[in-house]
């Protein structure tokens, strides 16, 4: 119970932490971001809409403490100001059109890789010495090594523009109206293939090699050693004395790669024009568009701290030792 | 160096009392234990002197635009020229200087970092401990893209070496708590009780005795660190976010993709900065390779259960 309290205490202060790295950031900087942002949007936008902003930035009026309540206030009931660069569009409404596309793409490509990986972890440990066990952590290492960007930008080149297999970007035909008729839907596929395989390839060696890794340290315990001198079928050994316990630092990696579904493929959304959370952070950094730098920054921190808080508190569930505190 | 009792499971550190030759022979003489890290060992090599000797081998100004734009390699531009008439041979060669001095500075410093948060947390305990820890655990938490690139927000337009400045401070904590661990099973050991009963300061034994003694860890946590530094500055510098007239391979992919050399086949354009990083990237975590068999006993002794005598384990 310690334990539990223990880590939503941290979940707690971690998430203070990063909604006030997200104040302090601007006013921090050299220049005054604000000011900058003033002076570029003079003319541009409304009076009123100048008011709002310098109020959201507190420009010159209140003192630092106040602004750090209101934002807080504002935080809490879901009143994360306006768009910049869509003006008058509030951000939450940006923000929530275009999560459902980053999820979707990066939570499938996740899970594929996470279960194929592990799956192809087991399956090489088993195999020791075999032709894939010496090949797939080499070429899997390639790949770590390789930006991930620029593998996307290949895939581009080669499936979207040299073999016109698949469209070179946007999430969908903009020709098509969305809704649930099979054309949209399969256009909707064919957008999210490659930049999904991106990701899938990207992740995939971390899994393999990760669960390799830990199954080879399992089956190096005294337990399994004596389980096969007893005579327990290799299938069994494999999966119900080595591998039930190999998976539980994948199932960290697992937890903490959900919660970087959200700011997982910035990069991958970019090459793609994919209109997610991550292409939206991109462009709200090229316009200089504070409320949805702030707001796109903070759902991304929060998704990350709220799957650490799941795993840690799974991991007391499945791992007793953590649990009771022994053993170190 | 120093007169006390090595762990017996660094064979790196039994490093025989020699000339200085040897002694750098015997830093040197992991990379060549097997053909993965020979081979990266090489490649990196390689990527040093170009790095190094950028001047000299590339034959124009990476940023002059005084060429005929838009052309196919040539005998003249080996890789082709951009859309201004930059030679991209010349900045890919100059590109990787800027990449592996901000590579090896981040990682570096972010290994520094992570040392004294790791080694003072681990080493003091207590409130020290959970102080440093925490702070340690924030940053480990916290998405280092999505930081950088609101911190890059903010700056606008911040150069390859701020940029690598960033990343190294964004991104320690995963070392610091290797460290952390490392340092907490070495404290009990009686090498350091014995420096501690000899009077010396708390300051000398985290320097003179536990860190030389995690050694390989080190080594093993810069490399990691640098890659991820090289891949990180690249994402930044692709997206936009570095001042763009830089020269690196990052930027060069930044052009290349605005500039529509997909669209137009100018593969040669895009394709070796790409293979640049990635060559770096690889010959990075083959060096590891030795780093690892050094650092995991486990790996080694696994092996020759498995194999059940059939063939003698080699490391």
């Amino acid at each position: 119970m310690r334990y539990v309290i223990n880590r939503i205490g941290f979940f707690i202060l971690s998430l203070w932490a990063a909604i006030t790295i997200n104040f302090i950031l601007p006013r921090m900087m050299p220049g005054n971001p604000a000011d900058a942002m003033f002076a570029k949007f003079q003319g541009q936008l409304t009076t009123s809409a100048l008011e709002a902003m310098k109020k959201a930035y507190g420009i010159g009026e209140s003192s630092l403490w106040q602004q750090y309540v209101d934002y807080l206030r504002g935080l809490f009931s879901f009143d994360w100001g306006l768009s910049f660069m869509q003006y008058p569009t509030p951000v939450s409404s940006m923000i929530g059109s275009s999560l459902p596309w980053t999820i979707g793409l990066v939570g499938v490509a996740t899970l594929i890789s996470v279960f194929l990986g592990t799956a192809l972890g087991v399956y090489i440990s088993w195999k020791r010495k075999g032709f894939l066990d010496n090949t797939l952590p080499i070429v899997s290492m390639a790949f770590q090594a390789l930006p991930y960007f620029w593998v996307a930008l290949l895939f581009v080149f080669v499936f979207g523009f040299k073999l016109d297999w698949f469209p070179m970007s946007h999430g969908y035909d903009p020709a098509i109206t969305p809704g649930f008729t099979s054309e949209y839907l399969l256009s909707v596929w064919n957008h999210a293939f490659l930049p999904g395989l991106t990701l899938l390839l990207g992740g995939l060696s971390g899994w393999i090699v990760g669960m390799r890794n830990n199954m080879i340290y399992t089956l190096g315990e005294d337990y399994v050693t004596f389980a096969e001198a007893k005579g327990v079928k290799t299938s069994r050994l494999m999966f119900s004395y080595a591998a039930r316990n190999a998976i539980l630092p994948q199932l960290t990696s697992f937890a903490i790669a959900i919660g970087n579904v959200v700011s997982g493929s910035i990069l991958t959304e970019q090459v793609f024009s994919y209109p997610g959370i991550g292409n939206l952070l991109t462009d709200a950094v090229q316009s200089q568009d504070f409320p949805m730098i702030q707001s796109s920054f903070l759902l991304i921190a929060v998704a990350v701290l709220v799957a650490n808080l799941i795993v840690d508190l799974l991991y007391s569930r499945l791992d007793p030792r953590i649990r009771t505190g022994g053993a170190n | 160096m120093q007169t006390n009792i090595s762990p017996a499971s660094q064979p790196s550190m039994e490093a025989p009392k020699g000339g200085n030759f040897r002694k750098i022979f015997r830093i040197f003489l992991p990379f060549f234990s097997n053909a993965k890290s020979t081979v990266g060992f090489i490649i990196f090599c390689i990527f040093v002197v170009i790095a190094i000797f950028a001047p000299i081998i590339a034959p124009y100004d990476p940023s002059a635009a005084i060429h005929v734009p838009n052309l196919s390699p040539t005998a003249d531009h080996w890789f082709g020229t951009t859309n201004t008439g930059q030679d991209i041979y010349s900045q890919f060669i100059y590109s990787a200087r800027s990449t592996m001095v901000v590579g090896f500075g981040a990682g570096i410093l972010s290994t520094i970092i992570g040392l004294i948060f790791g080694v003072v947390g681990g080493y003091r305990g207590g409130l020290t401990d959970a102080i440093l820890g925490f702070i340690t655990n924030i940053f480990l938490v916290m998405p280092g893209l999505a930081l950088m690139i609101v911190i890059q927000a903010y700056l606008t337009a911040s150069s390859p070496y701020l940029t690598g400045l960033i990343i190294a401070l964004t991104g320690w904590a995963w070392g610091a708590r290797v460290f952390r661990a490392q340092t907490m099973t070495l404290a009990n050991r009686d090498f350091i009780l014995a420096a501690k009963m000899s009077g010396m300061s708390s300051f000398r034994i985290m320097v003179t005795q536990i860190c030389p003694n995690m050694m390989s860890i080190i080594a093993g946590n810069i490399m990691f660190a640098t890659l991820g530094a090289i891949l990180a500055e690249a994402g930044l510098a692709f997206l936009g976010f570095e001042d763009i007239n830089s020269i690196s391979w990052g930027t060069m992919l930044y052009w290349a993709s605005n500039n529509a050399a997909l669209i137009r086949g100018a593969w040669w354009w895009f394709i070796p900065p790409g293979l640049g990083i990635g060559l770096v990237g690889l010959s990075l975590v083959l060096m590891n390779f030795a780093v690892d068999q050094i650092t995991n006993p486990r790996l080694k002794v696994q092996k020759r259960r498995k194999n059940h005598g059939s063939k003698a384990a080699r490391a």
